[in-house]
């Protein structure tokens, strides 16, 4: 990573407010191409709300958000509609729409640039589907009939179906069984390795934060109080980092970190 | 990052080498047309010997433009290519894959199937609608024994709710359809020299008919439809599952509460109607006939019995209790996904409203000789 090389995310001065509360004020925050950040921070610390406000769901009180150096909160219809086709967001729930089947959810994107042929998009799908380890007989199911595992792995795999630059996690291994999750981190792992992604993931699952990311990006007092490799942000002095790391949880994490590297 | 220059995908045909360039990337293989040029370079590749493709000159490739070369090569590697070792994993992955189909859709089901279904559903529909009932007598035996442990909170809301909220758009349409009949049967009865009769066929027709009828399709149409979304809304959420755990039964805390609410609600909410309907009559006979209000009000009870009254609040009655079962009924069926939500939504309301009106038939079969000089 040279410093020449142009921010993916560039979030600046930015300030929410819900009524009277202020979640976020004056917050600063800087994406590198290829790198996995962790956003991390208490419940409410308004994680999930930043991340809407990266992709344009939300729009803040102040501040500005760049993404791929455009101003999302500025950019007109037909820029945005073009950064969409670049990024894929994996929703907390899987978000799934309910009345597809499993295989037309993914196929959805790619059908929706109108040129490309029926063919290319099946094989392309099923393709994307076997890489998060959905089978074709599974391809034909609803929603509904997918345990909560699978629709996670579907959600992934119409993330990146049209092969994004930029990927969001909604807390991306929440709900699964510690196998599944090791599995989940090991598929983003080999992913971001083959295509070559920029992930940004809001998680409170230490195990993750430490097999996955690259960089920890730390939310608390309404900004980003730590961001650096999970060395550099362990080394912070600061009550909320020291609670989040050194509870029990954090030092059984950070030990099978050691016993790994 | 190949936004700002575009290199279109392209393929170039020389003595039997296929030779590839440009940006192989999903936004650059969708642009229109292109799938028809690339086809037919393709299609012009002699077939006596095998041709060599060279990958070299490709800028940027994904998995999708990936599987076009593997879906032009026939599912396998050409003997002769030439493939930078940057673009080597892609192919790799494909061919660790292997081919997948996708199981063939369901057959379209034979006809005497489908007729079966469908009389399997509506025996479906008529075990549920009897279950519900069945269970609604039990509740309200239960309620009846001991008033105070009953669900007298989410009565009170539900009567605000169905009852209180429909106030002015019963109101309103109720005062409409006033203005109009009055119109239409002045001018007639104008023209027959009969006017005084306008009282009785408004009176009747309203206070018997119109009122709990209209009052009925418009509850049907507010109440019926938030009832059944509620409860499927409550069915994708778990929160039916998490009622059930905590030992809140369905009947007793969901369904009994919103009859017994619309039952109560109905009669007011009629009342409310008939007064609505014959305030407009009332005016617009006052502008056509010249008939003045206090002529109006002092005819009324001899032109309508009181029986007339009492059907309309009994009809108010039973339509209430009818909405409020249909409108369970298929809140309870919706499945948890969207489509469901949408389509047992409509049928509650179109249900429900048939229902009114078979039940408004029996009404005035059962009550024919009741009413009426």
């Amino acid at each position: 990573m040279t410093s020449e090389t142009a921010p993916i995310i560039h979030v600046q001065g930015l300030r929410t407010q819900f009524g009277q509360h202020v979640v976020h004020d004056n917050l600063d925050l800087t994406v590198m191409p290829g790198e996995i950040m962790a956003l991390i921070g208490g419940s409410g610390s308004g994680k999930t709300t930043l991340l809407r406000q990266i992709i344009g769901l939300d729009s803040p009180a102040q501040g500005t958000v760049q993404v791929f150096g455009q101003d999302i909160h500025r950019a007109g219809s037909a820029d945005l509609q073009g950064l969409r086709n670049r990024w894929g967001m994996l929703f907390q729930h899987g978000a799934l729409f309910s009345a597809l089947t499993v295989f037309d959810n993914v196929a959805q994107p790619m059908r929706e640039l109108r040129n490309l042929s029926e063919t290319l998009i099946r094989d392309a799908v099923l393709l994307k589907l076997h890489m998060v380890g959905i089978t074709p007989d599974d391809a034909i199911k609803m929603p509904s009939d997918l345990s909560g595992g699978m629709v996670k792995r579907v959600a992934l795999a119409r993330a990146l179906v049209l092969e994004p630059e930029l990927l969001f996690l909604d807390e991306p291994t929440a709900g699964l069984d510690p196998h599944l999750s090791d599995s989940f981190v090991e598929l983003i792992h080999s992913l971001h390795q083959a295509m070559r992604l920029t992930v940004i993931m809001v998680t409170h699952d230490l195990d993750t934060i430490f097999a996955l990311s690259t960089q920890i990006a730390v939310l608390s007092d309404k900004r980003v109080i730590a961001k650096g490799s999970a060395q550099e942000v362990l080394a912070v002095q600061h009550p909320f980092i020291q609670e989040y790391f050194m509870g029990a949880r954090g030092r059984r994490a950070q030990q099978a970190m050691h016993t790994n590297a | 990052m190949s936004t700002d220059e575009s290199h279109p995908p392209s393929l170039s045909l020389s003595h039997g080498t296929v030779a590839a360039s440009g940006c192989w990337q999903v936004q650059e293989l969708a642009q229109p047309n292109l799938d028809a040029v690339l086809s037919t370079v393709v299609q012009a590749i002699p077939t006596t010997a095998e041709a060599r493709w060279d990958l070299s000159q490709i800028v940027t490739l994904d998995h999708i433009g990936a599987q076009w070369f593997w879906n032009a090569w026939g599912n396998k590697r050409p003997q002769q290519l030439v493939l930078p070792p940057l673009f080597e994993d892609y192919f790799d992955r494909l061919e660790e894959a292997g081919t997948l189909i996708l199981p063939p859709p369901r057959q379209h089901r034979a006809f005497l199937i489908a007729i079966w279904d469908w009389m399997s559903n509506m025996a479906d529909h008529a075990m549920g609608l009897t279950k519900l009932v069945g269970q609604l007598l039990i509740d309200l035996l239960r309620f009846a024994r001991q008033p105070q442990r009953g669900p007298w909170t989410e009565i009170s809301s539900n009567v605000f709710h169905a009852g209180y909220q429909a106030m002015g758009i019963t109101a309103l349409v109720g005062l409409l359809i006033g203005v109009v009949l009055s119109y239409l049967s002045s001018q007639q009865l104008h023209t027959f020299g009969g006017d005084i009769y306008i009282v009785n066929i408004l009176g009747l027709s309203i206070i018997r008919e119109l009122g709990p009828l209209l009052a009925a399709i418009l509850v049907a149409g507010r109440s019926g439809s938030s009832i059944t979304a509620q409860i499927g809304v409550m069915r994708v959420t778990e929160e039916l599952d998490a009622m059930l755990v905590m030992g809140l039964p369905h009947g007793f805390r969901l369904i009994m509460p919103k009859v017994i609410a619309l039952a109560l609600a109905m009669p007011l909410i009629v009342i409310w109607t008939d007064i609505m309907s014959l305030i407009g009559g009332m005016a617009a006979a006052n502008l056509e006939l010249n008939l003045s209000p206090s002529y109006f009000m002092q005819k009324m009870p001899n032109a309508v019995p009181l029986a007339n009254y009492w059907i309309g609040l009994g009809k108010g009655f039973v339509f209430g209790g009818l909405i409020a079962l249909v409108s369970c009924h298929f809140g309870l069926r919706i499945k948890p996904n969207t489509e469901s939500l949408g389509h047992n939504t409509t049928q509650s309301v179109v249900t429900s409203i048939t229902m009114v009106i078979l039940a408004d038939g029996v009404f005035a079969i059962v009550f024919k000789n009741i009413g009426f000089r």
